[in-house]
């Protein structure tokens, strides 16, 4: 069931450094070999430094444990889907920052779904700022909780 | 931040040139479950899967947000992109080859930056969509 008294709850913020070997290992992971992201000399000059891919902040999940994730328990794993993903990239995110994240639950309702019955619907968005206060970007996610498991 | 686009010289309906994945794998979606803390078992665990009715494991959405993310910035230039959004649709499952393009749908100036907008997607090679996506991305 959707608790909506859990609209607007935060989670405790998380510390999240920027680091050149995660950096280096999630540019693989999404196929882009662009030297930005390999060659730091390269990066320095053309962007002052080692810049993030657009998609990066996922791996704030590493950085974040249940205190700082607010509105994830009670989902069952098995039935979720991920609907939407969206982020809003405001100033430069670069290796050797630090960025401090805060989590909210910004809705959560339920729908009736057509092949996966009733669905619950939790919207979590997360801001970020760096090491000098200012705002980075927002992560806003949509989870869906299916009630049963989606069939192929 | 480098950008690759002059603003004055993109026009709107212009497309983001195409980016195909050969047939993703099942050690992709291990690689970015690596990468990403991801680690839902319903993107590399076959027994978990099975458990849950579904025939075989399926790439995790934001991988293919992530191929979908290459192909914007092979357009704009890394630190370009100011907004970037994505609705998953159909899934990706191994072998899948995976299309991704865009289109240029507007121009505008906001913050002191010169912007475009545009449409992303992802198909998969029966031309089923993966991703709907959108962006906007700045301009020199």
């Amino acid at each position: 069931m959707a608790d909506k008294s859990m609209i607007g709850k935060t989670g405790k913020p998380f510390t999240m450094p920027v680091e050149w070997s995660k950096v280096r290992e999630f540019a693989r992971a999404i196929k882009d070999p662009n030297p930005l992201y390999f060659d730091p000399e390269l990066a320095k000059r053309e962007s002052g430094g080692i810049p993030v891919p657009v998609t990066f902040l996922q791996t704030a999940v590493f950085w974040q444990d249940d205190s700082s994730s607010p509105g994830m328990g009670g989902f069952d794993i098995r039935r979720i889907l991920h609907g939407e993903q969206d982020f809003e990239l405001l100033k430069p995110i670069l290796v050797g920052d630090t960025l401090t994240g805060v989590a909210k639950v910004a809705d959560l309702y339920e729908k009736e779904g057509g092949r996966g019955g009733k669905m619950t619907f939790l919207v979590v968005e997360t801001e970020y700022k760096n090491q000098k206060g200012e705002k980075v970007a927002i992560a806003r996610s949509t989870l869906i909780e299916t009630g049963q498991a989606v069939k192929a | 931040m480098p950008a690759k686009l002059k603003f004055d010289q993109v026009k709107v309906g212009e497309s983001v040139p195409d980016s195909i994945t050969n047939g993703v794998t099942r050690p992709d979606f291990v690689r970015y479950a690596g990468a990403s803390g991801d680690f839902v078992p319903l993107h590399y665990d076959q027994t978990f899967v099975e458990m849950a009715g579904i025939p075989t494991v399926f790439a995790q959405g934001m991988f293919t947000a992530g191929l979908l993310s290459k192909c914007l910035t092979d357009y704009v230039g890394i630190g370009q992109v100011r907004r970037f959004k994505v609705r998953f649709a159909t899934r990706v499952w191994p072998g899948d080859v995976v299309t991704c393009r865009g289109k240029v749908t507007g121009k505008k100036e906001a913050n002191g930056e010169k912007l475009i907008e545009g449409d992303l997607e992802a198909v998969n090679q029966k031309g089923e969509a993966a991703i709907k996506g959108s962006f906007v991305a700045a301009c020199a």
